[in-house]
Formats: C-alpha cells, sequence, structure tokens
C-alpha cells in the first residue's frame, strides 16, 4: 500500500487543503489532515493526530508534516504516548515546509518509494528554488 | 498520606481555579504570547473534570492518566502535550497504587517536571511553567525531607512556585511564542509560570482542607 502521510496544522483548513493539493498530485497514497481543536478552533490535539497516524499506516510507515509550536509537541505525544506501540518505529516528523513537504512526498510516496525516501524528498522541498532560475 | 480521592479533588479544584483565572491567563497571553492560554487551559480542564468524573473508584494512576487524555486533546495549544505530559508522569510514577506516602507524592512530581521537560526541551529561566515547577518542587522535597507535614511542605512549594512566577518577569523567553518576541518578552509575566503556580496552589489548598 506504500508510505502514508499525515498533515497536522493549527488550522483544519490548512491541513485539509494540504491534503486536497497533495492528492491532486498523487491520489493513491493514504494521507490524512489532523488540523484545529475537535471543536473547530485554532489548535492541535494529540488524539486526533494519533487516529489519523493509524489510519494512514497500512505496515510501509507514515511520514508526519506539521506546521509549528503546538503541533510539534502533539505530533511527538501522538507518537510516543498515544499510537499503537506496534507501529511507532516506522512514524516520523518531517524537518520540512508542511505544504510543499506534503505535496512532493506525496508525489515521491506514489512512486512506491521507502519512508527514507520519501522523507528525504519532503526535507529537500524546503530549499527547493521558487523563483531563481 | 495521598490519595486517589485528594486525587480527584485536587483535579477539581485545580479546573475550578483554572477556569476563575482564564480571563487573567489569556491576558497574560495576549501581551507576549498567542492570546489564548486562559481560554485553552479552561477547555481542557473542563473536560478534564468531564473525564475524571465519570471514572469508577479509580487509582492513582487512572486519575492523572485522565487528566492527562483530557488535556491533550482539548486545550489545543503547547500547553495541551506539556501539562499531558506532566499527569502522565505522575500517572506513571503513582501507577495502580490508591494511597501513597507524602515522600512518594513528593517523588512523583519531579517525574511530572521531568515529563514536561522532555516534551518541550525547556529548563529553567526560558520562561515556562518550568520556572514555577522547578522551585515549588525543590521546595516541596527539601520540606518533606525535614520531616515537615505534608500540607505545610505544600505551602512551602506554593510559595517557592509563586516566587518563581514573579522571577518569570524580567526574563526573555527562549521557548514558545513568546520567544519569537526576544527582548519584548522582558516585563511580562510567563502564562504557563502562573497556570503551573495556580495547580500547585490547588493541591495545597486540597491537602491542607482549604
Amino acid at each position: 500500500m506504500g508510505v502514508g502521510m499525515v498533515v497536522v496544522s493549527h488550522s483544519a483548513k490548512i491541513a485539509e487543503g494540504t491534503v486536497e493539493l497533495a492528492a491532486q498530485m498523487a491520489g493513491e497514497v493514504l494521507i490524512k489532515a489532523a488540523g484545529g481543536t475537535d471543536d473547530g478552533g485554532i489548535g492541535t490535539d494529540a488524539g486526533m493526530i494519533a487516529e489519523a497516524i493509524e489510519a494512514a499506516d497500512s505496515g510501509d510507515g507514515v511520514l508526519i508534516l506539521v506546521d509549528l509550536g503546538s503541533a510539534v509537541l502533539s505530533t511527538s505525544m501522538a507518537i510516543e504516548e498515544l499510537i499503537d506501540e506496534s507501529i511507532r518505529g516506522r512514524v516520523r516528523i518531517a524537518e520540512a515546509p508542511v505544504v510543499e513537504g506534503a505535496v512532493i512526498g506525496a508525489v515521491q510516496a506514489s512512486t512506491g518509494a521507502t519512508l527514507d525516501e520519501v522523507e528525504r524528498a519532503a526535507v529537500e522541498a524546503a530549499t527547493m528554488a521558487k523563483v531563481k532560475d | 498520606m495521598f490519595s486517589s480521592a485528594q486525587a480527584t479533588a485536587w483535579v477539581d479544584a485545580s479546573a475550578t481555579v483554572i477556569e476563575a483565572n482564564a480571563g487573567p491567563l489569556t491576558k497574560l497571553d495576549q501581551a507576549i504570547g498567542d492570546g489564548d492560554h486562559g481560554s485553552n487551559m479552561a477547555r481542557g480542564f473542563g473536560a478534564v473534570r468531564e473525564r475524571v468524573g465519570g471514572l469508577e473508584d479509580p487509582d492513582l494512576g487512572a486519575v492523572f492518566k485522565g487528566v492527562s487524555v483530557a488535556l491533550v486533546s482539548k486545550v489545543g495549544g503547547a500547553s495541551g502535550p506539556l501539562y499531558g505530559s506532566f499527569y502522565l508522569g505522575l500517572a506513571k510514577s503513582f501507577g495502580d497504587a490508591s494511597e501513597v506516602d507524602d515522600e512518594e507524592l513528593a517523588k512523583a512530581l519531579p517525574a511530572g517536571l521531568d515529563g514536561i521537560i522532555a516534551r518541550g526541551k525547556g529548563q529553567l529561566e526560558d520562561k515556562t511553567m518550568i520556572d514555577a515547577l522547578s522551585p515549588a518542587l525543590d521546595a516541596l522535597e527539601a520540606a518533606v525531607g525535614e520531616g515537615k507535614e505534608l500540607g505545610e511542605a505544600l505551602d512551602a512549594a506554593e510559595a517557592a512556585a509563586a516566587e518563581g512566577v514573579k522571577a518569570t518577569i524580567p526574563l526573555i523567553a527562549r521557548k514558545g511564542r513568546a520567544s519569537y518576541l526576544g527582548e519584548r518578552s522582558r516585563d511580562h509575566q510567563d502564562p504557563g509560570a502562573t497556570s503551573a503556580h495556580l495547580i500547585i496552589k490547588a493541591l495545597a489548598d486540597t491537602v491542607n482542607g482549604r
């Protein structure tokens, strides 16, 4: 089934929009949004993130894109304390920008790449030139 | 001695004092953060009250696990996973005991603080909740070591936490949203240290029957 992905943001709209954008390029990749609080506010929810990680995992691992601050803390809490222990070893937070990392990571995942390869692609998205030649 | 009934009462007293101070906490956070600490904590502790209130005859581990799970899902901000790690540290330290002696309580609280430090990678004088908790737990350990009654020892811890809160005012924040402000975070009291003091005060009040 391949590497899955989760997008964590303080905003549900950012998380869902990023998933939508990534899915447009790599529709077959299992990619889940975990943004905002469960009452529709701005924030992150470690329980929601844990559920998304478990839903995105099909055995080949999950790469997580996070925005800032509590997104990192809530995600590390979800990984270390809330998800099933058996999948903990194949879940990583990418040191990558949310939108670019999600799109490029998803494209890489859609080729059947490994978790290491998907992570590398997402991380490299941080230095991808946009304006320069 | 510290029992699960006292633990539940502490949690309830914490919820009450956090809800009562939601406005002031948010005001502190508006000055140097994203202005939601009071409302976030009040929402979190509202969920805590519901979850822990629904537990039937819980042991100490179950009480604090319940607090942790509610906070990490409901707070929304960084205080969620940070306080969630604090209470999870307590839960792990107490395990399935329903009653512990004073020394064990004085040991469990530092396990909670270690949880916060491991999660947030913060240290003293970063202008965070650690600046209230760390001196409070040092004072508690010292007082219990001197053979003071738990109530008296917790009053010493509360006083040290209050001092720790005041000591955050001149600090430049090195963690969280406030750290984005650099120098401009100086001369403001840290909201996280303030809520941590309220939680320690709720514990002292509960054990002293106030």
